[in-house]
């Protein structure tokens, strides 16, 4: 394990990906909305920045499980925290947040995911880190890094009394 | 019993009897019907996870209830769903339940869901099946019936905290009852602190005793400072001879009433796995009235049949992954 970002170095980006959204959304009563789990951390992080005020109603959280496109092949999420968005995004601009933007296909199922529940005015993708490795045509709105990863490697965002990032070496369990 | 519902890595794989289930699998069926049930509430009714998976509902029983929960669950999970209806099916001509089974495998389907009049016939079709297909036993004969088991757990629980701090009550017909049978189990397997059995000597079976449960004839003191009363509907299609002397007769003896369920605790709840009998098990004002969730088992059923035939299908998937 190697740090990729300190606590203080992800902070300063939370700042500017705060300030890059309060620049896009000032008058927008946009809602948030949380990946399960980093984008939740994320998604939190930012709330904090922004004021409970900015937004016009509390967090929303997503759990993609039952919108991936592997389950034929690795079968359920052992993840049982379930999606919750507590406001009708009908109409609505959400933003959209995620840890890591790497394949794309987090994102389709989110997207997914939250046209079951209706049909917003707007979605924005905002991601701590664009790394390399895109499988599909899915790109972040607001960025906090973008970070070139090596095979073998990928980056984790870790929360133990604040955010970090971490290179780690791909083993079995991933 | 050697637990062939479950594959190597101990993951639903098909869904026979609650028996030699363990707890963590029991509570993990709840904890994701707890996920799934607040799909009802959005616009999509639907998500995407069975999506070109093929569900046969396979019912050589009657069944409005379940055949249709389990209809709307599958579809809830987008799958495609084929109802069988054996009466209009070539069984009927004289196919054996083998050959019909096998002609439907041939159409590539991925599940079945199976009740049937005889006690074992779900676990028959399990060890008969091709090793892709799931089988969920939707009750069989007087032996099992897994998820309305599973549902009655999940009713309890949104009601009541904690399992093993409960006194549940199963009132009337015991002998002919696979869901009590199921549910005997499952409460046992989560810890109830007391089951009680309530019934006519006629009604329950000669080793009740080692079911683990308290046995009553008299449902006043049965029914004392219960947490819980589920009721039973009086099998009349299934007794062979007289095993009560009138419906009128159980009524007055064993059918719930207001008073009698005054001696239960005051915030006890009123279970029924329907289709009730009113006047015979349970007096309209008591299956009505405010105490009763039987209508919610039924909203829970599709949640409770989601999470099961997600995870019997999950299960398949892992077991069918090659090696990369």
């Amino acid at each position: 394990m190697t740090i990729a970002l300190t606590q203080t170095q992800v902070q300063n980006l939370l700042n500017d990906m705060a300030a890059d959204i309060r620049d896009k959304f000032a008058d927008k009563q946009p809602l948030l909305v949380g990946i399960h789990t980093g984008g939740v951390w994320v998604a939190k992080a930012l709330q904090a920045i922004l004021g409970d005020d900015f937004f016009d109603a509390p967090l929303g959280t997503l759990n993609i499980a039952y919108y991936r496109d592997d389950f034929t092949r690795i079968g359920m999420h052992p993840q049982v925290t379930p999606s919750d968005l507590p406001f009708a995004v009908d109409g609505r601009h959400l933003i959209l947040v995620d840890d890591v933007l790497h394949s794309g296909r987090t994102t389709r199922a989110a997207l997914n995911e939250i046209f079951d529940y209706g049909r917003p005015a707007s979605v924005t993708l905002v991601v701590l880190v664009d790394r390399n490795g895109r499988e599909l045509p899915i790109q972040a709105d607001i960025i906090g890094k973008t970070v070139e990863v090596t095979k073998g490697q990928h980056i984790k965002l870790i929360n133990s009394s604040g955010l970090q990032l971490e290179y780690r070496n791909k083993g079995k369990a991933e | 019993m050697n637990n062939n519902q479950l594959t190597e890595n101990g993951q639903l794989r098909h869904f026979l009897t609650i028996e030699g289930l363990k707890k963590p699998l029991l509570t993990e069926i709840m904890d994701r019907a707890e996920q799934f049930s607040g799909i009802t509430n959005r616009q999509v009714k639907k998500v995407p996870i069975l999506r070109g998976k093929t569900i046969v509902n396979l019912f050589f029983e009657n069944s409005t209830r379940t055949r249709s929960t389990f209809e709307l669950a599958a579809k809830r999970l987008s799958a495609d769903v084929m109802n069988f209806n054996i009466s209009t099916s070539a069984t009927s001509k004289g196919e054996s339940l083998l050959d019909t089974l096998h002609n439907l495998e041939s159409m590539h389907t991925d599940m079945f869901v199976v009740r049937h009049n005889q006690s074992g016939a779900a676990e028959f079709i399990a060890q008969h099946v091709s090793p892709h297909v799931s089988v969920i036993n939707a009750g069989d004969g007087c032996h099992a019936h897994p998820t309305q088991a599973m549902l009655d757990m999940f009713t309890i629980r949104r009601h009541k905290n904690n399992f093993p701090d409960l006194r549940v009550a199963i009132v009337g017909d015991i002998l002919h009852s696979r869901v009590a049978r199921s549910q005997i189990q499952a409460l046992s397997t989560l810890g109830v602190g007391e089951i009680r059995v309530i019934g006519p000597k006629t009604l329950l079976p000669a080793d009740c005793q080692t079911l683990g449960v308290h046995v009553y004839h008299d449902m006043e003191a049965g029914l004392e400072d219960v947490d819980v009363v589920i009721m039973l509907r009086l099998q009349l299609e299934r007794m062979q001879g007289a095993l009560i002397p009138s419906a009128r007769e159980y009524f007055h003896c064993f059918g719930l009433t207001d008073d009698k369920l005054k001696l239960a605790k005051p915030d006890a709840i009123v279970m029924h796995p329907g289709p009730i009998n009113r006047g015979v098990e349970i007096a309209s004002s008591v299956a009505d009235g405010p105490q009763s969730v039987i209508l919610e088992q039924v909203t829970h059923g599709i949640a409770v049949r989601m999470a099961v035939m997600s995870m019997a299908m999950g299960a398949q998937s892992e077991q069918n992954e090659l090696p990369a």
